[in-house]
């Protein structure tokens, strides 16, 4: 099988590749990346004309939750991973808050297994920091890895207690490995139902105060500093957050962090009304949080967008706001989202790839990111220019918990190739 | 027959025929003020059929008028009862205890039922924020809003506004303080939104940790001492000391809350000598208000009671399609 993508922009920030240049794969491979290249003989060759289309190393979302094992009704590994496609992500890595937990091998050997099945995307199991995420004991990190486990994260359960946060560190460093912190000061946060204020104080919701992130932020910076591991931060939503992880950058600190799109594309305003579609964790924050969030995207303070895809059913959503689950899901609205700051000039599309593609790739240590020869043929098509509304009823995910419903969006993957199999094609190719 | 035959039998007439511009009752804070001016109107001008000896009038015959309550509550379900069988509705009282709510039914499945029913009103009190909302966006009845969580309850603040404006003939220019936990208080929201927008200086004090963050935006000043709030005061409106909402205990001691935020014989002094003292109820006597307050010739708790009726029959005659 062989396919010849002609005529495309392709941008690979991996090789500081950015011109209009055909792409051949062969055998699940990137076999030449040059001008010209004629169509191969045989009759299993495809050639695709990409003129106006942004060809990228396949997307990466570092933040998904697949429900699989323990919560098939929300979603499973498969569904998640059609939705990735469908998004124009090639490999996704999935949190631990399943049912069992994934805090040893088994668990993450059925993540691969049940991915394999799937054969969609690339799915990178992340295994839990404490074993049942209760935050007391940490989990067997030489054993997950073996098993391919890619990164450690109690997400969605802050690691509170600080000597194990300081060991998890210490011990995933001498693996060579992440751990990734969902930062929360429980004692800040509990009861909170949204961002605290005005919006908070008008709804009658007990507020999450944005230093409730802040705090912990800055707890996990120092413990970074302490052990000279590497910290990764889930989900940056506050000011203060991106204030802490740029201060701790230029003082040269092993961390690295990720926002979500709706943390730049959506304030607390949203909350009136009381949609549970716009409830999740961290909450979202006011406008002057949302500004920092996309100039630490801008600075490069914030090296990745991920979505945290978080699938839920109506059984916990069409509910009072009070009870609702938390979560969005996002992995097919992700890039169009992000897109935007690209077309508000805030970021260039190189500047995005990075973020969804090479820097993904980099922090969990994945051999991802790139288009260069000999590489696995993981590629994103994009049509920055195509619109289309979204609708949560044609979506592969299991779930519609997306605020983003009948959203007039601008730009789109178009194909998305993993290993050289088309997993996804928009019908214009 | 339309309600405005029923009301016509019952001996009334209606000048205008302006009438509210909306479906729900959810909240005072989309309430322009002329349609507070009109709610209150009405309800003035029915204040009347409940001092009669026979105190019925046909207006709502043949509409049904459901209380559905999640929170306990005696004064404002009644209060609704009474003025739902005063206009000839029929009524239908639903408490959690008792219904399907304790099986494990959704609120929106329950409301899906009550709706195959064909009531005309539902009325909904309800612990969590935006549940009245859920049930205006589902349905196509009329939805009331008796309550929700910490944020609105549109009649309470109805009510205080009739009884503020026939006491002191306008509510435009009082300076009116609102004292004790507003973080938790629906009742403080609703009032902050209505008297605000009635022209009046609002005043609002309770402890630092029970002040919801950026509420001066809504246009109040902020006090956490009781002596400058109510200074000079022509209203002075006590909270309920909501010990039950709170998920953490907040406050040091109710004997600290009591020193700092009681309304005693003492610090009423501060206000004009003809302030009004409101409270919405139930009153923790000895904790909030003093008893000799509570009773005192300042007091008109139970008035605000009294034109409760009113003021709900007013609100189920006007969604319900009535014109003033």
């Amino acid at each position: 099988m062989k396919l010849l993508l002609k005529g495309g922009r392709v941008i690979d920030p991996s090789q500081n590749i950015d011109t209009v240049t055909d792409i051949l794969i062969e055998d699940g491979k990137i076999s030449m990346i040059q001008k010209g290249i004629p169509l191969p003989e045989g009759s299993d060759s495809k050639i695709f004309d990409l003129k106006d289309k942004i060809v990228t190393p396949g997307l990466i979302d570092m933040h998904t939750h697949l429900r699989e094992p323990g919560f098939e009704y929300k979603e499973t590994i498969r569904t998640g991973s059609e939705a990735a496609v469908a998004g124009g992500f090639t490999s996704i890595a999935c949190m631990a808050n399943t049912y069992p937990v994934n805090d040893n091998r088994s668990v993450t050997e059925f993540i691969h297994k049940q991915a394999r099945l799937a054969a969609m995307a690339n799915v990178y199991p992340i295994a839990a920091v404490s074993k049942g995420q209760d935050g007391k004991v940490l989990t067997e990190f030489g054993d997950l890895k073996d098993a391919g486990a890619v990164a450690f994260s109690d997400d969605g359960n802050p690691v509170t207690d600080s000597g194990l946060m300081r060991h998890a560190l210490e011990y995933a460093c001498s693996f060579d490995m992440p751990v990734i912190s969902h930062c929360e000061d429980v004692g800040l946060s509990s009861g909170g139902l949204m961002n605290e204020g005005f919006i908070s104080t008008e709804l009658g919701l007990p507020g999450i105060p944005g230093i409730a992130e802040d705090i912990m932020v800055i707890r996990d910076i120092r413990l970074a500093s302490f052990t000279k591991a590497h910290v990764h931060i889930a989900h940056v939503s506050t000011a203060g957050s991106v204030q802490a992880v740029r201060e701790a950058r230029s003082a040269g600190i092993n961390v690295t962090a990720e926002t979500a799109p709706h943390y730049f594309a959506l304030t607390d305003a949203a909350l009136r009304g009381f949609s549970t579609d716009f409830k999740m964790y961290p909450p979202l924050r006011g406008s002057d949080d949302v500004e920092a969030v996309k100039e630490g995207l801008r600075d490069g303070t914030i090296d990745a967008i991920a979505s945290d895809h978080a699938p839920h059913s109506s059984i916990e959503k069409d509910v009072e706001f009070e009870y609702a689950a938390n979560g969005i899901i996002g992995l097919e609205t992700s890039l169009s989202l992000s897109l935007k700051l690209v077309h508000a000039g805030i970021l260039t599309i190189n500047q995005l790839i990075e973020k969804m593609s090479v820097r993904p790739a980099t922090i969990l240590k994945i051999p991802r990111g790139s288009l260069k020869t000999g590489s696995d043929a993981d590629i994103t098509v994009i049509d920055m220019n195509k619109t289309w509304t979204v609708d949560t009823d044609k979506f592969r995910s299991k779930a519609r918990n997306c605020p983003f419903n009948e959203w007039e969006l601008k730009g789109k993957a178009v194909m998305t190739i993993v290993g050289g199999d088309i997993r996804y094609a928009d019908s214009e190719l | 027959m339309g309600v405005q035959a029923g009301l016509a039998m019952s001996g009334w007439r209606f000048k205008s025929t302006m009438n509210l511009s909306r479906k729900d009752m959810l909240g005072i804070i989309d309430l322009p003020k002329e349609e507070i001016d009109l709610i209150l109107d009405t309800a003035e001008s029915f204040k009347e059929i409940s001092t009669r000896t026979i105190k019925k009038v046909p207006t709502l015959r043949g509409k049904t008028v459901i209380t559905l309550f999640f929170e306990a509550s005696t004064r404002t379900r009644t209060s609704f009862e009474i003025a739902a069988k005063r206009l000839s509705a029929d009524t239908i009282n639903i408490s959690a205890s008792t219904s399907s709510v304790v099986k494990g039914e959704t609120l929106i499945d329950t409301a899906r039922n009550l709706e195959s029913m064909n009531p005309d009103i539902i009325i909904i009190r309800h612990s969590a924020a935006g549940a009245a909302h859920i049930l205006a966006g589902l349905l196509e009845q009329s939805i009331i809003n008796a309550g929700d969580g910490a944020h609105e309850h549109p009649t309470q603040a109805l009510l205080d506004m009739l009884t503020i404006r026939e006491k002191k003939g306008s509510i435009k220019g009082l300076r009116i303080a609102i004292v004790g936990d507003i973080a938790h208080s629906r009742v403080a929201r609703s009032n902050i939104y209505g008297l605000t927008k009635m022209g009046a200086d609002v005043a609002i004090c309770g402890p630092a940790m029970m002040m919801p963050r950026d509420i001066d935006q809504m246009g109040v000043s902020v006090y956490y001492n009781m002596g400058d709030a109510i200074k000079d005061a022509d209203v002075v409106m006590m909270l309920r000391m909501q010990l039950e909402r709170q998920e953490k205990t907040l406050f040091p001691s109710l004997r600290e809350y009591t020193n700092l935020f009681s309304l005693n014989r003492d610090n009423i002094k501060l206000a004009k000598d003809d302030v009004i003292v409101m409270h919405p109820g139930p009153i923790n006597r000895g904790i909030e208000i003093t008893p000799e307050i509570a009773d005192g010739p300042h007091s008109v708790i139970l008035e605000q009671v009294t034109n409760g009726v009113a003021v709900r029959m007013a609100l189920l005659y006007l969604l319900s399609g009535g014109t003033k």
